[in-house]
């Protein structure tokens, strides 16, 4: 969150015309770099905190409705395809290692390496849109997407072959799937444009081992976005699967 | 530290730094930015008070004869949402806490200027989004967007005005979130948590419920507007839907809403009665748990509003007991503000008499909430005038004294100008009599049965209608006051010393108005909040008279 | 009160005073805190007012004081939640042999049907003393059943039925307004319920009906075919609705549901959603084919077997027969 100013000197801070130490990441109404660091870190818990809270209103309504139409929610949990979802979770999970890998690259000024974590890890990033984007084609493809042209008539329920599934229940179970997938995965397109912009000051070569707080925040949010994704894959993919 | 006293032209301060237009709209002074939410907040004010005008004027006869029943229920929806999301849930904290909350605690500036900026942005477009929807047709679900009326039924622009409240929603998030960091974090050296002013206690605990509630409701509307483009189902019974998760949902921010708007007035009025009473308040740590209480405790009663909505007799019993349970920290603040008028020295200034208004106006307000949590009483008055009056007596008689008063006490510091003493005080007298004349009908109204969002009734309740209406006339005059006071001394006004109260708090050290950054030097905090012992330790220095 | 400047509702129910005598007891309650805290601030302002030479005494707080007005206005305010409960409860559980009046609200009139098969639109006439159990549902929005005399008001919900109950006392004419908002005429979706001795009241029953609600629900239940698979025998494909009304039912994942009006309505509407054990799952749905007044005939078609059921309350579980969707019931209209 720094102004834009001349690239940090590495190994210390240069003075500037009043011969104190010049520290051009300092922002003017902070008086030392513990606070202005502890600040940022503070507001992106914060945030994160409202994020929980806006993704659980979803939770809520979610587990309300999984509750009264388990069988529905079995059915159309198993039409989804958990193999994609699988592989998804396991890439975001490597996104978060390389996040971490990033964030002490630059603890420990490995300017190099840094890049190519950062690099890693938004191609992680676009890895899991891309396998998300496949997903949706596919229920598009089989009518699963709610409205106008959905159905879903006569899948069993699992564990129950002689029962089909309520349409009306299922379309509840998709639209709870695109609506929370669906902001999950706007949360990931605007990790990936945060990314980029760390990127960017990281190519400038902004980040010392004493000022890499945008990293550190930003990993923040991916580590959340990750979390999130890990409590959403087996609440929507795994709902009564039998191996 | 402080700048010396002189006149106001001469010195520099946050007000006449920059010049023009761009120096205001791309502002990072959380003083400025406070003057910009004024303005906004102030426009809005007058919106929701149109509509409540001709919602008074079609109801002093009992039929259907000023506007059609499809514009009245535009009116009642758009008067509650502008009222509420557009006025009440910023004014305070937006404007007041933005300006003192940095001074309070010896602070240049809020944690994150941009992003205060940018909460105003957010406030703005929403604003436009808003205005946008009511002049090209409006939305008629009423204010609570039930459904599936709302959903399937409306034939108004719900979807724009639901986005629209969602986009204000994040400006309210990102103030609760800068104030919570900047309290943590920015506090001067020796500026303990005990040494803060009420005022700061209020804001953090409103901050609490900002940033944890109102993304439930973002999330609520993004399901509305969904479902409505859609037809997915969620909210439909028709779909396996359920209209009740609905209003769970929405009452889970709503209600924890009302103490955003009635926290940050209860912190003003704390600080006017100190300065006033010339002395510390009374039980200074059971107000502020008390702040605290009532923001973790509002989250647990959302259900108190559903009582005759079809959730079962043993939920009903549950968030009943929550809710008197919420009543005790109210109480107990009340009874903090009188005991700090005893054995005080005490003036009536303007301010003084918005907090004596408040006091008497959200005791009744707060009481007649008794009244509802009981599920005998309210099984009769759910969804009539009663609650109509209840929560204007908090809303209007507690939250927007308070703001009042607030302005008043702060108006030198933040403008540099006194206003007219003599016709404040008018003013407030007629708000107080114009409130009562307007509100207090209506709980008779209520317990007769009046129901609430209707434009025709039964002859009988005609004469307390007209009652009501003529309230809100007086209550309209005495409003459009200090409007015009106010500007008019900005222009003609006294310049204010830096202290003209002699009040206790950091603000009061720096200049009115103060430098952009505040404080020449960081301040350093030795002394208890509220040190009118010391303050009036020398009388013959104290503060001239105000106007 | 006045006529035309009433200042207190009528009183014409048995809950009204129950409701009248706890409003009175917090009003008592509000005025003495009002009074109280009126007369301290402006007792206080008047006697402490700033005067020359005379300085505030700097008091921190009484911790025995705060305590004492935390502790007894919460006990007060239990003390109020517990009066208001049993109002409520009270209220909220109809007495075992009410009539039944089945509503279904729609925007923007309410349609209501007696048991015994008289239909009025908006207005609704019942005898002094009898005690009254409406079973409630909507058309479309949400409305809300309210009568300010009887201090009787329920939600009235689409899909689920809710329900309230009143014993009527006065004769007389007394307001039903709609005060959930539901739309365009919401203040228009008024009516009346008339209150009459029991002598008029049979007077205007027997002005014509068109037969108990019970026996055109037996007529629908033959129509749409539903005694194909509800038998009276154990052979039948579906569960013996003899004596099922009123009782716990057993269903197929181990839990166990009271048969209620909203079970019996969630059976006919959503026959998967509460699987009966020992029975195949081939009911079909009715959502679309039946009305919200077919299904409260249904509804008290079922009850109605209640009375009349055979030995045992618990339908057998039927021979195994190849699980075939049977034909669907031809659509009556409504």
């Amino acid at each position: 969150m720094s102004d834009s100013q001349t690239a940090a000197v590495p190994g210390g801070v240069p003075s500037d015309a009043h011969g104190e130490a010049y520290n051009p990441a300092l922002l003017h109404h902070f008086a030392t770099e513990e606070q202005q660091r502890d600040s940022a870190s503070l507001g992106m818990w914060i945030f994160l905190a409202t994020e929980v809270m806006f993704f659980g209103g979803l939770f809520c309504a979610y587990l309300i409705y999984r509750g009264w139409y388990f069988g529905d929610f079995a059915a159309a949990s198993t039409s989804i395809d958990a193999k994609l979802g699988g592989i998804n979770t396991a890439v975001l999970i490597c996104s978060s290692l390389t996040v971490v890998l990033a964030i002490w690259a630059a603890q420990t000024a490995q300017r190099g390496l840094l890049i190519l974590m950062l690099v890693l890890t938004m191609l992680f990033g676009l890895t899991f849109l891309g396998i998300k984007g496949k997903e949706y084609t596919d229920k598009f493809d089989e009518h699963h997407v709610p409205g106008a042209s959905f159905s879903f008539d006569h899948v069993p329920m699992p564990g129950h072959p002689d029962q089909f599934a309520n349409p009306s229940h299922a379309q509840i179970f998709f639209a709870l799937y695109f609506i929370m997938t669906g902001l999950h995965a706007l949360h990931m397109i605007i990790g990936l444009g945060l990314f980029t912009w760390l990127l960017w000051m990281a190519w400038k070569g902004r980040f010392t081992p004493e000022y890499h707080t945008p990293l550190e925040i930003g990993g923040l949010y991916w580590h959340f976005v990750d979390i999130v994704w890990i409590y959403l894959f087996p609440l929507l993919y795994l709902i009564d699967r039998h191996p | 530290m402080a700048i010396p006293s002189g006149p106001q032209g001469e010195r520099e301060n946050y007000l006449n730094k920059h010049y023009g237009f761009g120096s205001w709209i791309f502002t990072t002074d959380h003083k400025r930015i406070a003057l910009l939410y004024l303005l906004s907040i102030t426009f809005f004010f007058f919106i929701g008070g149109f509509f409540a005008l001709l919602i008074r004027l079609e109801l002093l006869t009992p039929s259907g004869d000023l506007v059609q029943a499809d514009t009245y229920n535009k009116l009642f929806t758009m008067h509650g949402q502008v009222m509420v999301f557009f006025f009440l849930i910023p004014s305070i904290p937006a404007v007041l806490g933005n300006f003192l909350v940095p001074l309070m605690i010896g602070a240049k500036d809020l944690a994150f200027p941009r992003i205060n900026l940018l909460s105003w942005y957010l406030y703005i477009i929403g604003g436009v989004m808003m205005l946008h929807c009511m002049l090209t047709g409006g939305v008629d679900t009423g204010w609570t967007f039930y459904v599936p009326f709302s959903t399937a039924f409306s034939n108004t622009k719900v979807i724009e005005a639901g986005l629209a409240i969602f986009v204000t929603g994040f400006s309210s998030i990102l103030t609760g979130l800068n104030f919570i960091v900047t309290i943590h974090r920015m506090r001067a050296p020796g500026m303990t948590w005990s040494r803060l002013p009420l005022f700061i206690w209020a804001h953090y605990a409103t901050s609490i419920i900002q940033i944890l509630g109102t993304p439930v409701i973002a999330i609520t509307l993004v399901l509305v507007v969904a479902e409505r483009a859609l037809h997915l189902g969620i909210f439909d019974p028709k779909l396996g839907g359920d209209p009740l998760l609905f209003q769970h949902l929405f009452w889970f921010y709503s209600h924890p809403a009302v103490y955003i708007m009635i926290l940050p007035s209860m912190g003003v009025v704390t600080e006017i009665i100190a300065c006033f009473s010339r002395k510390r308040i009374f039980g200074y740590g059971f107000v502020a748990i008390s702040s605290i209480s009532i923001a973790v405790f509002g989250f647990l009663v959302w259900a108190h509003h559903m009582f005759v909505a079809g959730i079962s007799v043993y939920a009903a019993l549950v968030f009943s007991i929550l809710s008197y349970a919420v009543a005790v920290p109210s109480a107990v603040k009340v009874f903090n503000w009188t005991a700090t008028l005893y054995k005080g020295s005490i003036r009536y200034d303007a301010p003084m008499l918005y907090a004596f208004g408040f006091l008497g106006l959200f005791t009744i307000g707060g009481l007649t909430g008794l009244f509802l949590a009981s599920l005998g009483i309210d099984m009769h008055v759910h969804d009539t005038y009663f609650v109509i009056a209840h929560f204007h007596y908090i809303m209007v008689g507690g939250a927007l004294m308070g703001y009042l008063g607030g302005m008043h006490f702060w108006w030198p510091k933040i403008t540099g100008k006194l206003y007219p003493e003599g016709w404040a005080r008018l003013a407030a007298l007629i708000v107080f009599i114009g409130f009562n004349l307007t509100f207090f009908p209506q709980f008779i109204l209520g317990y007769l049965g009046m129901p609430r969002r209707y434009y025709q009734y039964p002859p009988e309740f005609q004469v307390l209608n007209v009652l009501s209406t003529a309230g809100a006339t007086v209550l309209g005059i005495g409003y459009l006051l200090p409007m015009i006071y106010f500007l008019w001394s900005m222009r003609y006004g006294k310049p204010a010393p830096d202290n003209p109260w002699n009040a206790a708090g950091l603000e009061w050290k720096t200049s009115s108005p103060p430098t952009t950054f505040n404080f020449e030097e960081e301040p350093v905090v030795t002394w208890e909040a509220y040190n009118y012992e010391e303050l009036d330790a020398h009388p013959d220095e104290e503060a001239p008279s105000v106007g | 009160m006045f006529d035309n400047f009433p200042l207190w509702p009528d009183r014409a129910s048995t809950a009204a005073a129950n409701v009248d005598a706890l409003f009175i007891f917090l009003i008592i309650v509000s005025g003495l805190m009002t009074g109280l805290i009126f007369t301290a601030v402006l007792y206080f302002a008047a006697r402490y007012r700033r005067q020359r030479g005379v300085r505030a005494e700097q008091i921190e707080g009484s911790t025995p004081l705060e305590l004492t007005w935390s502790v007894i206005p919460f006990f007060v305010f239990m003390a109020i939640f517990a009066w208001g409960a049993v109002v409520y409860f009270k209220s909220r559980t109809p007495p075992r042999d009410s009539t039944e009046v089945y509503v279904v609200a729609k925007q923007w009139m309410w349609k209501l049907e007696h048991a015994e098969g008289q239909r009025e639109i908006n207005e609704l006439h019942v005898p002094v003393g009898r005690d009254v159990k409406l079973i409630m549902t909507s058309q479309d929005v949400i409305h809300s059943f309210f009568v300010p005399a009887f201090r009787l008001k329920q939600d009235v919900v689409p899909g689920r039925y809710t329900v309230a109950w009143f014993r009527a006392t006065k004769p007389g004419a007394y307001h039903l307004f709609c005060t959930q908002y539901c739309g365009t005429q919401h203040s228009g979706m008024i009516g009346s319920i008339i209150v009459q001795e029991p002598a008029q009241y049979e007077a205007w029953m027997s002005g014509g009906s068109t037969g108990p609600l019970s026996a055109t629900g037996e007529k629908i239940f033959a129509e749409l075919g539903c005694v194909t698979c509800h038998r009276t025998d154990s052979q039948g494909r579906g569960p013996n609705l003899q004596g099922v009304f009123g009782k716990p039912v057993q269903l197929e994942d181990g839990r166990s549901v009271m048969a209620d009006e909203n079970y019996i309505r969630e059976c006919i509407l959503d026959p998967g959603a509460k699987r009966v054990k020992g029975f195949q799952p081939i009911m079909p749905t009715f959502q679309g084919l039946v009305s919200e007044e077919q299904v409260n005939a249904l509804v008290a078609y079922v009850k109605s077997l209640a009375q009349t059921g055979a030995a045992g309350g618990q339908a057998s579980p039927a021979v195994v027969i190849p699980a075939t969707t049977p034909a669907k019931g031809s659509k009556v209209n409504p």
